[in-house]
């Protein structure tokens, strides 16, 4: 049925039941492919749940590099016979379809479309090793020998692969290379391989790294300088910090005392975790958090908090699907509006969006910098797709001459000059003020509150001196428009239209602009990496009749957020929008906008 | 309430050894009402961080909301001090001393900041063993809102308008810091100075989680007849078991003892003497002194003094082993890796 060759381009998606250690198997099935050059990423859609419950890890195989979830499925390997049904429904056309034929199912379904290939995985696997994990676990790894052999993955390669995953246990790279042999030579005997869906090694890989986006963040914090982080655990952002400690211990111990140069908190809860990071950052530390879904609400008082008083704090928001406990391991970009605008009263926060696990890396480092230089809250705002999959990105770098941003502090020498302090006096005319650190000097002392206070820092219930600071506080925020990641924009000769977009859609953003430019529809492209939004944010607008605004949630948050915060007519301005929680596909741009530019012809 | 600027009089004061005199520790007028308790215990406050020669601007004074937390504003001017969120000093002051651990630090909190919402943090600071003092300074009613029952209310006091009676069991923090593994347990009253300057000096003193309970009337919706955190009730029913008094390291110990002493010595060489009324009271057994404090309560007796110390505990610091050198002081050369690393580290992702 396999029609045509189908080189370097297609998916493979995996079925198995979570808890049963598919996922070091999948990794080693990715990596195998990244290390034939070819581009490939990984979407991994598990459950929020700790074993038996259906999930599925989805490798996109790229030649162009597209980073999207594809939406199609060449080849499914159906482990799971729970979700059977369902997993070769969702098979593409042409496709082939996998599945553990140890035991004779009375009625399988098929489709005459697909080709189903059973293979006695569990049986090899329950003859070849004892033991009930580890039959299972290697069963794993002979679904890869299986899908190896059909699409002509290099033995070699995956045993150095096994090689260096276990060098501190060898004994595990024999029964893996056994397991993998046993699905690789049974598939090569008795079906004809590879299939004509199959790799061709490539070069496009030669400076790339695999990794997620919360690795990488945690990564930029430790580049970044930050000493104290304080976090409560909570899907998906949990890794955050789960790789911070891993990074902290293996570099920042000091080698003589072994004394740690850093300290990790695990708060009680995610109130405790935010003020623990801003008790550390009004003490002149680089301190952060990390939270998700609800933890953004809980964090909401200490924010309106760090923006009154003017304190440094970085906080990363790995979003997931709400409202409240929503679907915790499924993605959105649902807290834009929530973070922008987080606790009662006039706030409002710097918010960065990294669109992959590289700019989680170089957002780490920005908002460490924008933090202390604008003394007020900054909110990255990452998503589980780029948290937590493994991704392909040109590799990271770093320029030694860094020299961290640590913003208008006064030192003892300056405070020792000077005749009195006062905190909140716009010496410099950009609403930014200097701040002293605790225990710096006798003049640099002042008490800070959240209540309502002068520009000298002292309590105040007058109009007057209340709307001084708080118009000084819009004014730095003007400030700040100036100071964040400007927008990356990509344009044609002659476009149709423009789309907008932002964080992780940009993958399939990229996708759909290709596609639709093959239809001849030319879409010229910004994507927004920072809010408040850059006057280059409010000229592209400007500059287009129709502006698409893709984003991952349903009330269009960020095409609000656009819309009050330039002025500009709401009717320009078209919703794009995917929230069902998969990460959004090119076909989720394209199907849409074809409609409404089809629709606004006939008009 | 005033507006009037507090006159600062220096001339003639006697001064500690840093050269400073008490005016220099006292903050700006209070704004609390007259014959507040909370006022006593700011006196207090200044008394003891001058009495122990403490520079005023090493020290961080942090609070929650409510009439507690507006006193750092009424002591020690040149300190840092943080006026935060309800309930949530504790994690201001975990954080900032996570940065810096060379700074003194003073959470000032009320039964109603400590032990409704901020309940869950003032546990988990005691967990953690952050070395600050914590004042609780505990009324039984919430002021700022005119005057209803706080989480420490005694079953049967009774309100001062319309005459409710509570009818809730109270939350004793003196009883829950030492359940929850806290290494300095003590409670005091706002109108016995004489005992609560040397608690407190031996609370700031000791290197961990110190615990101060300050009984402290509220003039204006507690100290009638028919409440239990009056002036008068508190007088009545005080019963001081350990007299604390910190000597600090080149100090003799003075001969004059009245009852058993028992003398703890801290890492720096300095001691927290322990001076007890009852020669059965054991400040060092968590459930003997637990027992003792409700067999007490039961009688209608407030429970005062120095009732639990554990000076060997480790702090988050110890525990957490971080460097000697304050967080925020480090160069960041010694904390970014650096190019180099970073490619090595990409090795693992390749």
């Amino acid at each position: 049925m396999q029609s045509k060759d189908r080189i370097n381009d297609f998916v493979i998606k995996i079925a198995t039941v979570n808890g049963t250690g598919s996922s070091s198997a999948n990794t080693l099935l990715m990596k195998a492919i990244f290390r034939m050059g070819i581009p490939v990423i990984g979407k991994n859609y598990f459950p929020s749940n700790i074993q038996g419950l259906p999930t599925w890890y989805e490798i996109r195989v790229t030649e162009k590099g597209y980073l999207a979830r594809s939406g199609s499925v060449g080849i499914m390997v159906a482990m799971n016979a729970q979700t059977y049904a369902e997993d070769l429904v969702e098979v593409s056309p042409n496709g082939l379809l996998i599945y553990d034929a140890t035991w004779p199912r009375a009625e399988l379904e098929s489709r005459p479309d697909v080709t189903v290939l059973p293979i006695p995985l569990s049986r090899m696997c329950n003859e070849a090793f004892s033991g009930a994990r580890t039959r299972i676990l290697l069963k794993n790894i002979a679904y890869v020998g299986v899908i190896a052999a059909l699409i002509d993955i290099d033995q070699d390669r995956v045993h150095q692969l096994l090689t260096e995953t276990f060098a501190d246990k060898p004994k595990l790279i024999d029964s893996n290379m056994q397991a993998f042999e046993l699905g690789y030579d049974y598939t090569r005997s008795n079906f004809e391989c590879p299939l004509k869906t199959r790799l061709v090694p490539m070069d496009a890989m030669a400076d790339h790294i695999m990794i997620d986006g919360n690795t990488a963040a945690a990564l930029g914090c430790v580049y970044a300088g930050a000493t104290v982080g304080s976090w409560y655990p909570i899907t998906p952002s949990t890794s955050l910090f789960d790789a911070f400690g891993g990074f902290c211990k293996r570099l920042r111990k000091d080698s003589d005392t072994g004394e740690h140069n850093y300290c990790i908190i695990q708060a009680e809860d995610e109130l405790s975790a935010i003020g623990m990071a801003l008790g550390a950052a009004w003490s002149g530390a680089r301190a952060f958090t990390a939270t998700s879904g609800p933890g953004i609400s809980l964090m909401s008082e200490f924010l309106g908090l760090a923006y009154f008083t003017e304190i440094p704090l970085v906080l990363f928001d790995v979003q997931r699907a709400g409202p409240s406990t929503g679907m915790p391991t499924r993605t959105q970009q649902s807290d834009i509006l929530a973070a922008a605008f987080a606790s009662h009263g006039d706030t409002r926060h710097v918010l960065l969006f990294p669109s992959d696990p590289a700019e989680c890396f170089e957002f780490a480092v920005t908002a460490f910098d924008l933090t202390e230089r604008l003394q007020t809250p900054v909110i990255v705002l990452s998503d589980l797709d780029i948290g937590m999959n493994d991704w392909p990105c040109p590799s990271l770098s770093w320029d030694d001459n860094y020299q961290p941003d640590r913003g208008k502090v006064y030192s003892a020498d300056d405070l020792s000059q000077m005749d009195t302090f006062a905190r909140y006096l716009d010496v410099d005319g950009d609403g930014i003020c200097y701040r002293t650190l605790p225990g710096e000097h006798p003049k640099g002392g002042y008490l800070i509150r959240g209540s309502g206070h002068n520009k000298f820092g002292g309590y105040t219930e007058k109009a007057d001196e209340y709307q001084e600071v708080v118009d000084r506080l819009r004014r730095k925020f003007d400030t700040a428009a100036g100071l964040v990641p400007e927008p990356v924009i990509e344009t044609a000769e002659r476009a149709d239209c423009a789309i907008v977009s932002l964080g992780s859609c940009d993958g399939a953003v990229r996708e759909a602009r290709d596609r639709l430019a093959a239809e001849g529809i030319l879409a010229d492209y910004m994507r927004v990496r920072a809010f408040p939004f850059s006057q280059s944010v409010i000229d592209f607008l400007t500059r287009y009749e129709r502006v698409f605004v893709v984003e991952q949630n349903r009330d269009a948050q960020f095409c609000s957020l656009l819309q009050t915060e330039t002025g500009l007519s709401g009717d320009k301005l078209i919703p794009v929008l995917s929230y069902g929680g998969m990460p959004v596909a090119c076909t989720d741009i394209i199907d849409p906008m074809l409609e409404k530019i089809a629709k606004g012809k006939a008009a | 309430m005033s507006f009037i600027k507090k006159p600062r009089l220096t001339k003639g004061l006697p001064q500690n050894t840093l050269g400073l005199t008490i005016a220099d520790y006292e903050g700006a007028m209070s704004t609390l009402c007259a014959g507040c308790g909370h006022d006593s215990i700011s006196a207090a406050i200044v008394q003891a961080y001058y009495e122990l020669d403490i520079e005023p601007h090493r020290i961080a004074k942090v609070s929650g909301i409510g009439c507690s937390s507006k006193t750092p504003t009424y002591f020690l001017r040149p300190a840092h001090g943080f006026n935060s969120v309800h309930g949530r000093m504790p994690s201001i002051i975990t954080g900032a001393n996570a940065a810096n651990r060379d700074l003194h630090y003073i959470g000032v909190s009320g039964d109603g900041d400590s032990l409704s919402i901020g309940l869950g943090q003032f546990c988990h600071a005691i967990r953690r063993n952050v070395n600050m003092l914590y004042v609780l300074e505990n009324n039984g009613v919430y002021g700022l809102t005119k005057g209803q029952f706080s989480a420490s209310a005694d079953v049967g006091s009774s309100a001062r308008k319309g005459g409710e009676v509570n009818a809730q069991a109270p939350i004793d923090p003196v009883l829950t810091a030492i359940n929850f593994g806290c290494s300095f347990v003590a409670r005091g009253f706002s109108g016995d100075k004489r005992n609560l300057v040397p608690l407190l000096k031996a609370a700031i003193q000791h290197p961990g989680f110190a615990m101060l309970d300050v009984i402290s009337p509220c003039v204006t919706f507690n100290d009638h007849e028919g409440s239990t955190k009056s002036y008068a009730y508190t007088r009545d029913s005080e019963r001081t078991t350990v007299y604390a008094d910190f000597i600090p390291v080149l100090e003799p110990i003075e001969a004059n003892v009245e009852k058993a002493v028992t003398s703890v010595t801290l890492h720096d060489g300095s001691r927290i003497t322990l001076r007890k009324v009852d020669d059965d009271y054991d400040p060092f057994d968590p459930g003997a002194a637990t027992a003792y404090i409700r067999a007490h309560q039961a009688q209608g007796e407030i429970v005062t003094g120095l009732l639990f110390l554990d000076e060997n505990a480790l702090d988050l610091h110890r525990t957490k082993n971080t460097t000697k050198t304050p967080l925020n002081a480090l160069e960041s050369s010694r904390l970014i890796p650096g190019a180099a690393v970073l490619e090595d580290l990409q090795k693992a992702w390749r």
